[in-house]
């Protein structure tokens, strides 16, 4: 086991990709010479060489489109994305290319890509720029949406994504990115679409994904304080989605809370909430505990945006509110 | 160029299937044999036909919802599309995708696309993938004069030009984008014009004589095949019947244009320069019509008699390895 960055696990999983597999190659704005905007491609291109570690113009539908043309001919093109804010500028490529060129060919096309991009708010780039979309790719049958929290994920996921025959939505929460984890030293994957419990408990079941994971480690550290014993459970990806991992939890638990760092009308929380409710109603001792973002556009100003993002103190009080615990 | 006898006569069997197809399949529409839409392509026969004459199996095409031409120009079976338009099981796509979505990936079609320029950069990425293996295929675009308003294709070009890549921008300026007139959504009268903007040939060539397009198509495709880069081809023509089979155009263009139009039409000049030129006889062309106008009935027959798609085939094809993409509601 080696200690590594969020950062450092993506880039060993696109180098192990890039040895593996001749038909690997990246593309995206700058990942190139410039090592990428948030330097996961880092050294990459020396290494590569131009044609497998692609620097393309800003032209998001274009280069998105062309990673699904590539895909669909034969390669298995990692796409870059230097924001998930970005994608919409090619939302239609994603949604009603990739991920319905399979279904509407009648099963004759697949198109193996990863879409990576930086996710999530929280560092003053306001409101344009702090989206995660990956929630609304979540409900597009056709598409996979992968949501590591930690570099051991990460690595795993990642290697597993490209070598999947389906479009992935690689999502990577940016404050995740300078966060450290240890990995094994030789290679490995980690499955998409089986959820991880990243901490056991009995008293109440903490469901999130990416960097919520975090907040709700905090979170369940604090609560032990004051002797509740809290399990967290990682989705790891929105879709597939592992709720038989989460039921069984909440089962046991008879309590649970869902943290979702985006907005709270129709966010994923909100499926997962009532998920639960649904399957699980005669073992809850109350309603699902909901805990999510503000319904607003992220502001510039940090205290400001610090307002809007879930923090520890607001897992805590939505749990005492809603279970007296 | 020099034309070999066979080509001809693929030509020829290439432009009256496409133009059989699309008159049958317009009765059977009108009729309500068919599900859904059907944008019909006769008319621009001679464009699919002229390009997809210099392609092989392994080359790629995307195409457009009026995209019945560009299949079977690259060689899709008629009955598997005619299936797939009665929303049939033995359709190409068995039944999930439907005249705007007919794709092939034996026969390199990537698809008929029911966003207007979307294909755009599929087929672009496609030659990306032929660079990249260094193989010597190309792809080439299908998109009509009303795609040219879309960001996909003014990025796609830039992209094509700056990677140099093997693709051919076929733009079939039919001169209405469903109702609205070329000369009033479009800022160039000659949108080949715009290949200038991104430093690669741009070619005006009669899109209705099919000899101009093999010619123009020749040169351009060996271009894209020598690693020479992309090329943009404007083709001139017209569509004879409305957007789709429901649509009266007379409501936005007058009787009297589409009659200058058929003067000019692809099959009967066809005809006379073979005739004249003693490269075919009316024997043969006549021989090759009753083929294909039985050929065209036959997957009349079998897409009428076909299986509609069995209820399973709802949740297939959804992932590669993942079926439980209808949580909780089977």
């Amino acid at each position: 086991m080696t200690e590594i960055t969020f950062r450092q696990a993506l880039q060993r999983g696109l180098r192990e990709a890039l040895d593996a597999d001749p038909n690997v190659f990246l593309m995206g704005e700058d990942i190139g010479k410039y090592d990428g905007a948030y330097a996961v491609t880092q050294g990459l291109l020396e290494k590569y060489g131009p044609d497998r570690v692609r620097d393309t113009p800003i032209s998001e539908a274009a280069f998105v489109g062309a990673g699904v043309g590539a895909a669909v001919a034969g390669l298995r093109p990692v796409v870059e994305l230097m924001s998930m804010s970005f994608s919409l500028v090619a939302s239609d490529q994603i949604v009603n290319m990739a991920a319905k060129i399979r279904y509407m060919s009648g099963g004759q096309l697949k198109v193996p890509m990863v879409l990576r991009a930086p996710t999530g708010g929280g560092v003053q780039l306001a409101a344009t720029h702090s989206q995660s979309f990956e929630n609304w790719y979540a409900s597009v049958p056709g598409l996979k949406v992968v949501t590591p929290s930690t570099p051991y994920d990460a690595l795993g996921l990642l290697r597993s994504s490209i070598e999947d025959d389906n479009p992935v939505i690689f999502a990577e929460n940016a404050l995740l990115y300078a966060t450290r984890g240890d990995v094994p030293d030789a290679e490995y994957f980690v499955p998409i679409g089986v959820a991880d419990v990243k901490r056991t408990g009995t008293d109440i079941t903490l469901v999130g994904w990416a960097h919520g994971i975090v907040t709700l480690m905090a979170a369940a550290e604090k609560l032990a304080e004051t002797g509740v014993s809290a399990e967290v459970v990682d989705l790891r990806s929105l879709r597939p989605l592992d709720m038989e991992t989460v039921i069984e939890s909440v089962e046991k638990t008879g309590r649970a809370l869902v943290l979702d760092e985006n907005w709270r009308t129709a966010g994923f929380g909100a499926e997962i909430a009532a998920e639960i409710g649904y399957r699980s109603s005669d073992y809850l001792d109350g309603p699902v505990a909901r805990v999510s973002g503000t319904d607003t556009p992220s502001p510039y100003s940090r205290p400001l945006e610090q307002l809007g993002i879930p923090q520890v103190a607001w897992v805590i009080d939505e749990i005492e509110k809603t279970y007296g615990i | 160029m020099e034309i070999t006898p066979e080509k001809l006569r693929w030509i020829y069997t290439t432009m009256y299937r496409i133009r059989r197809f699309e008159e049958v399949l317009l009765e059977q529409t009108v009729l309500g044999k068919s599900m859904g839409v059907a944008h019909t392509s006769d008319g621009e026969e001679a464009g699919p036909t002229g390009i997809c004459a210099h392609l092989t199996d392994a080359d790629w095409i995307g195409s457009t919802h009026r995209g019945h031409g560009h299949c079977i120009a690259k060689g899709v079976d008629t009955a598997g599309m005619m299936a797939e338009i009665f929303g049939k099981y033995t359709g190409l796509c068995k039944g999930k995708g439907g005249s705007m979505h007919i794709a092939d990936f034996a026969k390199g079609m990537l698809g008929a696309n029911g966003i207007v320029g979307a294909g755009i950069p599929l087929a672009v990425g496609a030659a990306l993938s032929a660079k990249l293996k260094g193989n010597g295929t190309v792809g080439v675009s299908f998109f009509g004069d009303g795609a040219t308003g879309e960001g996909t294709i003014h990025e796609s070009m830039n992209l094509a030009s700056v990677w140099k890549l093997p693709v051919i921008f076929v733009c079939e300026n039919n001169h209405y984008a469903e109702s609205t007139p070329v000369e009033y959504a479009v800022s160039v009268p000659d949108i080949a014009d715009r290949a200038a903007g991104y430093s690669m040939p741009g070619v005006v060539v009669d899109g209705m004589d099919v000899f101009a397009v093999y010619d123009a198509a020749g040169e351009a495709i060996a271009r894209a095949r020598a690693g020479e880069g992309p090329t943009f081809l404007e083709l001139k023509t017209y569509r004879y019947h409305g957007h789709y089979h429901a649509d009266d155009p007379h409501t936005y263009r007058l009787p009297e244009e589409e009659e200058l139009w058929k003067a000019r039409d692809p099959l009967p000049n066809f005809e006379r320069r073979v005739i004249e030129q003693d490269l075919m006889d009316e024997v043969e062309l006549e021989r090759i019509r009753n083929e294909i106008d039985q050929e065209i009935q036959d997957a009349v027959a079998f897409a009428e008699e076909s299986p509609l798609p069995p209820i399973d085939e709802l949740y297939t094809d959804v992932y590669t390895n993942y079926s439980n993409s209808v949580r909780g509601l089977r």
